[in-house]
């Protein structure tokens, strides 16, 4: 399989005008990820998921490396990807209708093609009934299904999704996960995933990438190799535990540096004046 | 429409009179009601026992009578037209000019750093003290007076739409930018949607501004118009005939408001609604 998504010694330093100062939230990355592979993210809060997610989609510039997509480089948002952004950032003035159908205006897609396509994926999230509710009239998952639809129903080469089950219930989170391998697996997408659910992590991965603390590098990447289709029931085989052990084990390190950093330096981690040159 | 979506903050009226009931639930009209016919039964009292000269004070009944006559007389229907004239001119032409400069003011940076210390200047010049030069550039008919109405509604109704689009969301311009969306339709379908309620504002501001530009105009050099009669009436010690003036201004002033609330809604169903209740 050839390699689909590339990330070469991502660095990306974020700055403050308020404060003057520079924070390194990324730290040389580098990821391969194969045509058609399912990957999950996880580390602590505030290593650099979303920055990083946000980099790979061309959303921000990264400090220095460089992304390439089909051996092309990523310079900006493009067709080939879809993000499901962590806070759901629906349009408040845009119904969901509205809000699954905005990509698809944005590619000048004609109303009714657009319209069937929008529907398929809204009642796939189980939002049927609710095509013409603003997202204030719904709950926190329900904005998250809207946003996780308005995403798939670009039909993108590869998924960008971060933490997009986190506001749901265990029984809808399930349901999701389930459909979301089928999409997987029937339009041979490639999927870059980000949550802090080990064990979703895992469920569904090919590969879990475990970042260290900020600034977030590459801990480890942990190969899944449990053969396809998955039960629900893998989750209480031992190997599957084993796994799960491992890699909690992994963050449970980091999440304790950062304890520890904070305590003794405040902000050593971050990177102190412009000029001390990092 | 969507009632289905609102909660209702019924108070507690189990076990209460039908009077009671009534009370609850029209509590606010009743205060208000109560209070206003009050303040004008006392001041009706006062003059009518001679404690304060009639002539001094005027009362209720004193400017009915006088309004009627202002009608039957007819004198008063060119004041109105010519007033009336003078502030939809000028107001219209104000967010005529107010509403596209603001936008793209808050879309082009240059441009704010460009006309910024004009519209900073404007914005603290008093413009009462523009009259004298106003009147001279424009004479003493109308346009002098729709000038100023102008110059006082524009300022409000910029000041207003360029903080709308200045404080568009970053999540939701992301959002855009990653479903590929075109400058032009990033400024449609983000920008403008979230700066409508800032224009709302800014323009119901402005008219009290522009209401009040007209009287001012009138009030320094006119020969009609509903100012030059509070003028008039005024130095011939004719109070009934002031406060005439004054209730047709006001009454205008929350009819427009009112008028923008209604127009307004229209615009907001996506908007929850906070505090119409109680
Ligand atoms: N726009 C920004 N400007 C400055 N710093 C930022 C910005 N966005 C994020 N950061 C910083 O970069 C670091 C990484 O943030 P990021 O959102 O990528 O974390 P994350 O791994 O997604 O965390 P979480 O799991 O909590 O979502 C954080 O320390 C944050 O403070
Ligand atoms: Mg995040």
């Amino acid at each position: 399989m050839p390699v689909k998504l590339e990330a070469q010694r991502i660095c990306l330093e974020y700055y403050q005008p308020r404060t003057g100062r520079r924070l390194l939230a990324l730290d040389d990355i580098d990821l391969a990820i194969m045509d058609g592979e399912f990957v999950s993210i996880v580390g602590p809060s505030g290593c650099g998921k979303t920055t990083f997610l946000n980099v790979v989609d061309g959303l921000l510039p990264a400090t220095s490396g460089r992304i390439l997509l089909d051996g092309k480089v990523v310079t900006e948002p493009g067709q080939d990807r879809a993000m499901v952004f962590q806070d759901a950032s629906l349009l408040p003035w845009r119904t969901v209708l509205g809000n699954v159908l905005y990509g698809l205006e944005c590619q000048g897609i004609g109303t009714r093609p657009a319209r069937q396509r929008a529907q398929h994926f809204i009642e796939m999230v189980g939002l049927q009934g609710f095509e013409h509710h603003y997202p204030y009239e719904l709950s926190g998952g329900m904005q998250q299904r809207a946003n996780l639809a308005r995403a798939l129903v670009m039909d993108p080469q590869v998924l960008l999704m971060d933490e997009p089950f986190a506001a749901l219930d265990a029984q809808t989170r399930e349901v999701m996960q389930e459909e979301l391998l089928q999409i997987w697996r029937q339009a041979k997408k490639t999927v870059l995933f980000i949550t802090h659910q080990i064990n979703e992590a895992i469920y569904l991965s090919d590969r879990v990438i475990v970042f260290t603390t900020r600034p977030g590098r590459v801990k480890q990447s942990v190969t899944i190799d449990i053969e396809r289709p998955r039960k629900l029931a893998v989750k209480r085989d031992p190997r599957f535990l084993q796994l799960e052990d491992f890699v909690w084990n992994l963050i449970e390190d980091e999440v304790r540096k950062t304890m520890l950093a904070d305590r003794s330096s405040r902000g050593s981690a971050e990177v102190g004046p412009p000029d001390s040159g990092v | 429409m969507r009632t289905e979506g609102q909660t209702l903050y019924a108070a507690d009226v189990t076990g209460v009179s039908s009077l009671g009931k009534f009370y609850v639930e029209h509590e606010r009209g009743l205060i208000g009601t109560g209070a206003v016919l009050t303040f004008l039964l006392a001041w009706e009292a006062v003059t009518r026992s001679r404690l304060v000269d009639p002539l001094f004070l005027s009362s209720p009944t004193l400017i009915v009578r006088a309004g009627y006559e202002l009608f039957a007389e007819g004198t008063i229907w060119r004041d109105l037209r010519v007033s009336g004239t003078e502030f939809v001119v000028g107001y219209l032409m104000a967010a005529g000019v107010a509403i596209p400069l603001g936008l793209a003011l808050g879309w082009y940076r240059r441009l704010y750093f460009c006309l910024g210390p004009f519209i900073d200047v404007l914005n603290a010049v008093p413009r009462v003290a523009l009259l004298p030069v106003i009147i001279i550039w424009f004479g003493i008919g109308v346009w002098s007076k729709i000038v100023v109405v102008f110059l006082g509604a524009v300022i409000p109704m910029l000041i207003n739409t360029f903080s709308g689009v200045k404080t568009t969301e970053e999540r939701f311009l992301k959002v855009a930018r990653s479903f590929g969306a075109s400058e032009l339709k990033i400024f449609w379908t983000i920008v403008f949607p979230g700066t409508v309620p800032f224009i709302f504002t800014g323009l119901k501001y402005a008219a009290g501004r522009a209401l009040l530009g007209v009287v001012v105009g009138e009030l320094y050099a006119a020969t009609a118009g509903i100012g030059f009669l509070i003028t008039v009436s005024g130095a011939t010690f004719q109070t009934d005939k002031v406060f005439v003036g004054i209730l047709i201004v006001t009454t205008t002033g929350v009819l427009v408001v009112e008028l923008l609330d209604r127009l307004e809604r229209r615009f907001e169903g996506w908007r929850p609604k906070v505090g119409s209740a109680t």
